[in-house]
């Protein structure tokens, strides 16, 4: 099933996608648009799905042996698996935040300015505004100025997973994806992250998979249901939450499995 | 239930005296080289010229052959080793060719030694007629010192977590921008540990250069790498055992074995060393 | 765009090329060790190499019987894992099931410098202080025998085979143990009637890789076992090994004469052995899951 929302540009247009590891099929059928410039929630009991499909959105599932996929995906209307397709100036556009924190063992500093440099920018006075103008966006530049040369390893858990945001900006992408991002975190990390989702979606079409769903009621626009692979119900978050179409979607949302 | 305990106790106290009678044997080895050994080393005896066929004067013209073919091995098969590595854990999936590749590793590791002698005699020495030299030497060396280097290197690689290349991917970068700028500079270290266990075994290997390298005596130092060498390990075998009078110098002997001793066993202790300080470095 | 993709391919194909290198190296040995034997079929013929005579060097016939060399080899590979054998597991099962941890961390790293030590210093150890003792202790005209060749190379199959059982070992599933100790086993009986049979084939493979070590090994048997090419089946008896034989002999052939020939032939019978030695420990160990494929 499909649902188009119509009162927003698209940003993402996913048609008719099913997705194998192998011989298992992972994903069945999935259509979807999603919109420029919202953020927009993936739930669903863990193995769903929600994960997969988020990787497929930047191809991050090319790098595990013996996946394969069919459908389309197309961003701003071009089908990122076209195989004229350049990877690299796809996930240049589409960033992710992993669920683990994962910053290089490098200092703050070079972890922000990884991804601008291998994009060929040299100047260090540019990199510095780069590195800055994340860092103020990410909502860290405050807690980390005085030592941005420090190891990146040094930080606390929310403090990583921030400073992971700020160097996905640093590339500047339209789509950031993050897939569980605060799921490792404690209460006081995690709302500073999503303040800073509330934030970042003026200039961020963003996608966020999340196991939480007071969180995804709390961040999201739009909400997606996955189930054993498929798509069950995607809407605005209000009515997902209030007024579910499927029957599924409504025992997930009131607890009755996951 | 007393006297099964009483008998437990006995063969438990067996197994500990079996393993350490290996620890007294190694131990045993060690000090009478150590003890024997020392008295002949000497300012003279590290940097002189050997005397009447070794059984007076130095053995440096050895130590810089044994330093000369281990340069030379290192230098063909660090990076072969390291590009093997790479493809192996990056780049290769699972296949019957990667499969053959694995199969032809632990070949490799059990190949003779003496055998590379042959075969380099035969490849290296007549067919490419590099004749006996540093250069055909260090070649046989290289083959035998690879699976080593590789099996090293690639698990340097594998330490280095998932999430570092794929963050890296995830940020527009090549593939092999994310191995250069973002693997390899933390498996680099661990490869290096492969690396010097690698250049100790070429240091004290003697069948493979006995037939591709080594030359007992030479009036001059070599000049080139298609001259012949000198090296300690084939300089310790010819005077313990081909000498005319072994007997009569065993402080020269010792002194040899001494000098190779240290070599071979300082250069393992520098790699656990070095593999201890990464593994306390990056705790991922 | 299409230069990074040709870029991408280029580096591709070189470490794949480089990947590719240890089966070209194993193929060259193969090759050259064939090429450089080959002739010798012709002339004197193969079945020269069947004769129980070893001796290349003579003004009447010369003889290039493999058979002594390849009993040589046979009888120090043998007397050598023998020997080996009980140090080996007992000190693996020593070291992961007895031991402190205190304990473990020194003798495995200092059991390993038995492995580096280099085969010349070995032997000449041997030669030095084993070969004498042995010559005193079972009052023998030489101490040059197959025993005490095997006795130094126990000592270098020991580290093999100790680390890889108690690899095996320590991949028994902790709840055989557990079912056998709450069942009223005692530790002991734990160790040598659960842990070591489950252990087992790792252990089979350990001992057979050590021996692939053993027959391989050329500088310490060349050194001690006093090297005469007589068929003998006595460890009291000097024998020549086919490692032996290569080394010592390679540095007065002409190239390309009979004898050179003859020499490769037994550097080929010898990567054989080992070749299969390893080939069977390597699936063992591949099909208990001890080597990642």
């Amino acid at each position: 099933m499909s649902e188009i929302l119509t009162d927003n540009n698209n940003k993402v247009h996913v048609e008719n996608m099913n997705f194998y590891y192998g011989n298992v099929q992972a994903l069945f059928d999935i259509n979807m648009d999603i919109a420029e410039k919202k953020v927009t929630a993936f739930i669903g009991p863990s193995g769903c799905g929600k994960s997969t499909f988020l990787r497929t959105l930047n191809r991050m599932n090319d790098i595990i042996d013996g996946t394969r996929i069919e459908g389309k995906v197309l961003i701003d209307g071009s089908d990122i698996y076209n195989p004229m397709t350049d990877v690299v100036a796809l996930r240049k556009k589409v960033g992710m935040i992993f669920q683990k924190s994962n910053p290089f063992p490098k200092s703050i500093f070079d972890n922000i300015a990884y991804g601008p440099r291998l994009h060929g920018v040299k100047d260090k006075n540019q990199l510095m505004e780069i590195v800055e103008s994340c860092l103020i966006k990410s909502a860290l530049w405050d807690e980390v100025k005085d030592r941005l040369d420090k190891s990146a390893m040094g930080l606390s858990g929310g403090q990583q997973q921030r400073l992971c945001i700020a160097r996905a900006l640093a590339i500047n992408p339209e789509v950031v994806l993050m897939d569980e991002p605060a799921s490792a975190l404690d209460p006081k990390s995690t709302l500073k992250i999503e303040d800073l989702v509330n934030e970042l979606k003026k200039d961020y079409t963003i996608i966020i998979v999340t196991n939480n769903m007071q969180q995804a009621g709390r961040v999201s626009d739009y909400t997606a249901f996955f189930y054993e692979g498929k798509l069950i119900e995607f809407g605005a978050t209000g009515q997902i939450f209030t007024k579910p179409n499927q029957k599924q979607t409504e025992d997930y949302i009131t607890g009755r499995f996951g | 239930m007393n006297s099964k305990r009483t008998g437990e106790k006995v063969i438990y106290w067996l197994m500990r005296g079996i393993t350490y009678l290996v620890v007294v044997f190694i131990a045993y080895i060690l000090i009478d080289i150590l003890i024997h050994g020392l008295p002949a080393i000497s300012w003279e005896f590290i940097t002189g010229d050997p005397e009447k066929s070794g059984a007076e004067g130095g053995i440096f013209p050895a130590i810089l052959g044994t330093l000369f073919l281990v340069i030379g091995t290192i230098v063909v098969a660090l990076p072969l080793g390291m590009f093997s590595a790479i493809y192996l854990t990056e780049y290769a999936r699972q296949s019957k060719f990667t499969q053959t590749i694995r199969m032809a590793i632990v070949t490799l590791a059990g190949v003779p030694s003496i055998v590379f002698g042959l075969f380099g005699l035969g490849l290296f020495v007549v067919a490419l007629d590099f004749g006996a030299s540093i250069l055909a030497g260090s070649l046989t060396l290289a083959c035998m010192i690879l699976p080593t280097i590789i099996v090293a290197s690639e698990e340097a690689l594998k330490a280095v977590p998932k999430y570092m290349r794929e963050g890296s991917l995830a940020l527009g970068a090549t593939k092999w921008e994310t191995i250069y700028k973002n693997v390899l500079p933390y498996a680099l270290p661990g490869m290096l540990t492969g690396a010097i266990l690698g250049i100790g075994r070429a240091a004290g290997e003697t069948a493979p250069i006995l037939l591709t390298a080594a030359a007992f005596f030479l009036p001059e130092l070599p000049s080139s790498v298609y001259d012949q060498v000198m090296a300690l390990p084939y300089h310790l075998y010819i005077l313990a055992t081909q000498h005319p009078e072994a007997q009569k110098i065993l402080p020269m002997q010792y002194g040899t074995a001494l000098v190779l001793l240290f070599l071979v066993i300082g250069l393992n202790f520098v790699a656990i060393i070095l593999r201890i300080k990464v593994r306390k470095k990056y705790k991922w | 765009m299409n230069k990074q993709r040709l870029k991408a391919k280029i580096i591709k194909y070189f470490l794949q090329s480089c990947g590719s290198l240890s089966i070209i190296i194993v193929l060259l040995i193969f090759l050259f060790l064939f090429k450089e034997a080959f002739p010798f079929i012709g002339s004197p013929g193969i079945g020269e190499l069947f004769h129980n005579i070893w001796n290349p060097v003579s003004f009447q016939k010369e003889e290039f019987g493999l058979v002594p060399l390849i009993t040589g080899s046979v009888l120090v590979t043998i007397l050598a894992t023998v020997i080996a054998i009980p140090f080996g597991i007992i000190g693996a099962v020593y070291i992961s099931e007895v031991a402190s941890a205190k304990e473990r961390e020194f003798l495995k790293p200092f059991i390993e410098i038995l492995a580096g030590i280099p085969s010349v210093v070995l032997g000449f150890f041997g030669l030095i202080v084993i070969a004498p003792f042995i010559k005193d202790l079972f009052g023998l005209n030489t101490g040059l025998t197959a025993l005490t060749g095997a006795v130094l190379l126990a000592f270098m199959a020991i580290p093999t085979i100790m680390s890889i059982s108690e690899d095996a070992i320590k991949s028994v599933p902790a709840a055989y143990k557990e079912a056998s100790l709450a069942l009223g086993a005692s530790k002991l009986e734990t160790i040598w009637k659960v842990v070591v049979p489950a252990a087992l084939s790792g252990i089979v493979a350990s001992v057979m890789l050590g021996m692939g070590r053993v027959v391989g090994e050329t500088m310490t048997v060349m050194m001690v076992t006093g090297n005469a090419p007589v068929i003998s089946m006595n460890p009291f008896t000097s024998v020549r090994t086919m490692t032996a034989t290569i080394a010592a002999e390679m540095g007065e052939v002409t190239i390309g004469s009979d004898h050179y020939m003859a020499l490769f032939w037994v550097g080929i019978v010898l990567m054989l052995m080992t070749f299969s030695l390893n080939l069977i420990s390597y699936r063992v160990l591949k099909k208990y899951g001890m080597i990642d494929k």
